[in-house]
């Protein structure tokens, strides 16, 4: 009866990893895909954990009790604290870009804030927008690219 | 048309992930490393955690890539945020401004609980740290007027920071390996005992604890975006 | 003891489930923060408790905190549903 917990915690761990990534493709809202980003790191470490894990075992902690049985991994275990402190470092410079891009561009949908950002760098070229997503930007017809060594005396 | 294949895609992860989850040998695991780690902790490291032996004297080097790790994080978002503005915020109510009043002293001493005895109890220095970063941005919630002194906390954080690395040098000047555990080993299960991971932990506490506490209070304090 | 993990399980997925599908931005992070809580508790049932400790303590208290504070400084913060008519 002990031994399916493990299998329980498996499925569990892969279920939060799951929807953790599907919330990150599907999600329209950029804070909501810094929030499927924590889910999907918490999954992810859960089965880092379940690596080590034992069931007959104790906790890696040695006390007057715990003398001569058998422990569960700890090196999985110091592998995962130091992943969770890293994820929280990685959402807390998501969430910064993500207040950053609310104060350029106004919108936190991802479709928006994506086409405005399009239209800057077409601006900031000098370049037509592009009409589609097949055809590239620029005016028609589009000028000839450089011939091989026109320019080549001015490099190393 | 995205939604489907984005499903599709999950579906199908999952799947692969379920399969190859089957022939692991989940609840036996091989624990090839760990069985020494295990049976040399006790006498090699001296420290009743076994979990705070490998994080600080068997893998002494991820820790230092941590710090870092979290150090460029805490440092780019704070770049990334900007000057600090001005915006008044209304003065919290008098059910806030005791609990905080109240809270923080508790805290502290939690904090300083947890990563002074982390080589005996569950703990360490990430956990107490982050405890201690929260005991000093409760003050700002109560107070929205005041703001946290960052030159003090960039010194704390300098400070531990140029610590940790100073004792594995030390280490290095004694012959040993970077970061090898130093000073005598004790008797396993006291609170000094385990040589210098004590101090590991309490340097690594504190540089936790001022960097995310400046973090925190560059996200608390600056102006609203208004769209 | 396994129904334990079977309704823990049930409860993290859950609340993960919902953290995608809740209109309210302030509740999906209340959610975000269930999910850690029960990860914490997952992690006590597995025999570690140090990582235990530091999911609860980074997950649920300084990511929850974070997340709260950026929806304050965007500006999103509310109790009603459906943030300025914004897509999930």
């Amino acid at each position: 009866m002990n031994e399916s917990i493990g299998v329980v915690m498996f499925v569990g761990a892969i279920g939060l990893a799951l929807i953790g990534i599907a919330g990150m493709v599907l999600a329209g809202n950029l804070f909501r895909m810094v929030l499927a980003l924590a889910i999907a790191e918490a999954g992810a470490n859960l089965l880092l954990l379940l690596a080590g894990y034992r069931w007959d075992a104790v906790a890696p902690i040695l006390t007057a009790s715990t003398v001569g049985q058998p422990m569960v991994d700890p090196v999985p275990q110091a592998m995962v604290l130091t992943a969770i402190v890293i994820g929280v470092g990685v959402q807390a410079l998501a969430l910064s870009l993500v207040i950053r891009i609310k104060q350029r561009y106004g919108t936190l949908e991802m479709a928006v804030a994506r086409r405005c950002m399009q239209h800057e760098l077409d601006a900031a070229a000098g370049v037509e927008p592009s009409r589609s997503r097949e055809q590239p930007a620029g005016k028609r017809p589009l000028a000839a690219p450089l011939a091989a060594g026109a320019d080549g005396g001015g490099h190393d | 048309m995205r939604s489907l294949a984005s499903l599709l895609f999950v579906g199908g992860l999952g799947f692969l992930l379920l399969v190859i989850g089957g022939t692991l040998p989940l609840g036996q695991p091989p624990m090839l490393v760990g069985q020494d780690i295990q049976q040399a902790a006790a006498d090699q490291v001296g420290t009743a955690n076994f979990v705070t032996a490998v994080v600080l004297a068997f893998r002494g080097l991820d820790t230092l890539g941590e710090l870092a790790i979290l150090f460029a994080a805490a440092t780019a978002g704070g770049l990334v945020l900007g000057n600090t503005g001005s915006r008044a915020r209304p003065a919290a109510g008098f059910i806030l401004r005791s609990g905080c009043d109240l809270l923080f002293p508790l805290l502290l001493v939690v904090g300083l609980y947890i990563v002074m005895h982390g080589h005996l109890t569950p703990g360490g220095g990430f956990q107490g740290g982050v405890i201690l970063a929260a005991a000093f941005f409760l003050p700002l919630l109560a107070r929205p007027q005041e703001s946290l002194d960052h030159r003090w906390m960039s010194l704390i954080e300098g400070l531990s920071g140029a610590a940790f690395i100073g004792l594995g040098i030390l280490a290095l000047y004694q012959g040993q390996a970077f970061l090898t555990p130093l000073f005598d080993r004790g008797v396993v299960g006291e609170l000094v005992s385990g040589g210098s991971l004590p101090l590991l932990y309490l340097a690594v506490g504190l540089k936790v604890g001022a960097e995310l506490a400046s973090l925190l209070s560059r996200l608390a304090h600056d102006d609203e975006v208004t769209s | 003891m396994i129904w334990i993990a079977v309704v823990l399980v049930v409860l993290t997925l859950g609340a993960a489930l919902a953290v995608l599908l809740l209109n309210n931005l302030l509740a999906a992070t209340a959610a975000a923060s269930v999910v850690s809580l029960g990860v914490a508790l997952m992690c006590v049932m597995l025999r570690a408790p140090d990582v235990a400790m530091t999911e609860a303590v980074v997950g649920a208290g300084l990511s929850g905190l974070i997340l709260a504070l950026t929806l304050r400084r965007l500006g999103l913060v509310g109790l009603g549903i459906g943030q300025r008519g914004e897509k999930s």
